[in-house]
């Protein structure tokens, strides 16, 4: 093995102190969504319920940015052990298990999505379980993700990326990181007619305007 | 608009998502402290300026952020071929030709 992919127990150790858990101890500081002004839950009840995009967001996530050696056995084997889902190695493609997803994002590069309160412990599982050289951040923080569906969601996203997104093209569970209306975003297609955005917490507001001009010739359904 | 292949993702996408960092293959001075500065200057400052085939490295800057090659016709456009870091290309300027015609 070459001194890029191990490392000593001195540098291990250091790589676990750095872990830190960024949700509060005490139980009443609640985390703010990017989104939070726009109050997705009394716009879902006030709002129009019949239109051709239906938003909502899947706030507060824990997102992880796990770099390593899509070539290393030992780390694939406790990236599976970790998440119960083989890393996707081939471009462009995501896994999903249970309330984990892991898209590829780029030939050394793979987030990962856990439910928020989970992020911190899955987190700790690397730092115990994983190999040689690599590296995990949490971006929980830096980023949200927006579930866009409904009949017209395919011209919404026409309008707003160069990404051609015919089924045959780009099927259900393809990834693409590309630009959504000149703001960086990740894209996955979840169903024929679903797509998650992952979106840059300080772009969130400005993609939320976008969205709704874009929808307004076809209606736009929030929902909580 | 280019529609450029990335080698990495392994497939086309539109100009807007790369960008473009300047001439390729520039190798650093193995022993910069050894270097006149004429050669530091040359390998700092100097850039190539063809007319026609150019060995050019971009950047997937909005997709995998991943650097690669691409030779580039700059007279017409043309995107002759891409390819990774650490590889040579297959599209060069025909030295002979070139002297040929001068001659």
């Amino acid at each position: 093995m070459s001194d890029v992919t191990s490392t000593t127990k001195l540098e291990q150790a250091a790589t676990k102190a750095a872990v830190m858990n960024q949700l509060p101890a005490d139980k009443e500081s609640l985390g703010q969504s990017p989104l939070h002004h726009a109050d997705f839950a009394s716009a879902a009840k006030r709002g129009a319920q019949k239109g051709g995009i239906h938003l909502s967001e899947l706030a507060l996530l824990g997102h992880l940015t796990l770099r390593c050696d899509a070539g290393n056995l030992e780390q694939l084997a406790a990236v599976e052990a970790i998440l119960g889902v083989p890393l996707p190695l081939t471009p462009l493609t995501s896994v999903e298990k249970g309330a984990y997803s892991v898209r590829w994002m780029s030939p050394d590069e793979w987030l990962i999505l856990v439910p928020g309160l989970e992020a911190f412990s899955i987190e700790s599982q690397f730092r115990d379980a994983m190999p040689g050289h690599y590296s995990l951040v949490n971006s929980s923080g830096g980023s949200t993700v927006l579930m866009l569906s409904g009949d017209n969601a395919v011209e919404l996203l026409q309008k707003s990326t160069t990404i051609d997104w015919h089924l045959s093209v780009f099927p259900v569970g393809k990834v693409v990181s590309t630009l959504f209306a000149k703001s960086t975003a990740t894209i996955r297609r979840t169903d024929d007619q679903r797509f998650e955005l992952i979106i840059r917490r300080s772009f969130a507001d400005y993609i939320w305007l976008w969205i709704q001009d874009a929808s307004l010739e076809y209606g736009l359904v929030i929902e909580a | 608009m280019l529609h450029i292949y990335c080698p990495h993702c392994g497939e086309y996408r539109d100009e807007e998502e790369f960008h473009s960092v300047g001439q390729a293959h520039i190798a650093r001075p193995l022993d910069p402290e050894a270097c006149s500065d004429e050669e530091w200057g040359e390998y700092l400052f100097f850039r190539k300026n063809p007319r026609g085939l150019h060995h050019e490295l971009w950047v997937h800057s909005a997709g995998c952020r991943k650097f690669f090659n691409m030779t580039r016709d700059t007279q017409t456009y043309e995107i002759k071929e891409v390819y990774k870091i650490g590889e040579q290309p297959t599209v060069v300027v025909q030295l002979q030709a070139v002297s040929g015609a001068q001659s």
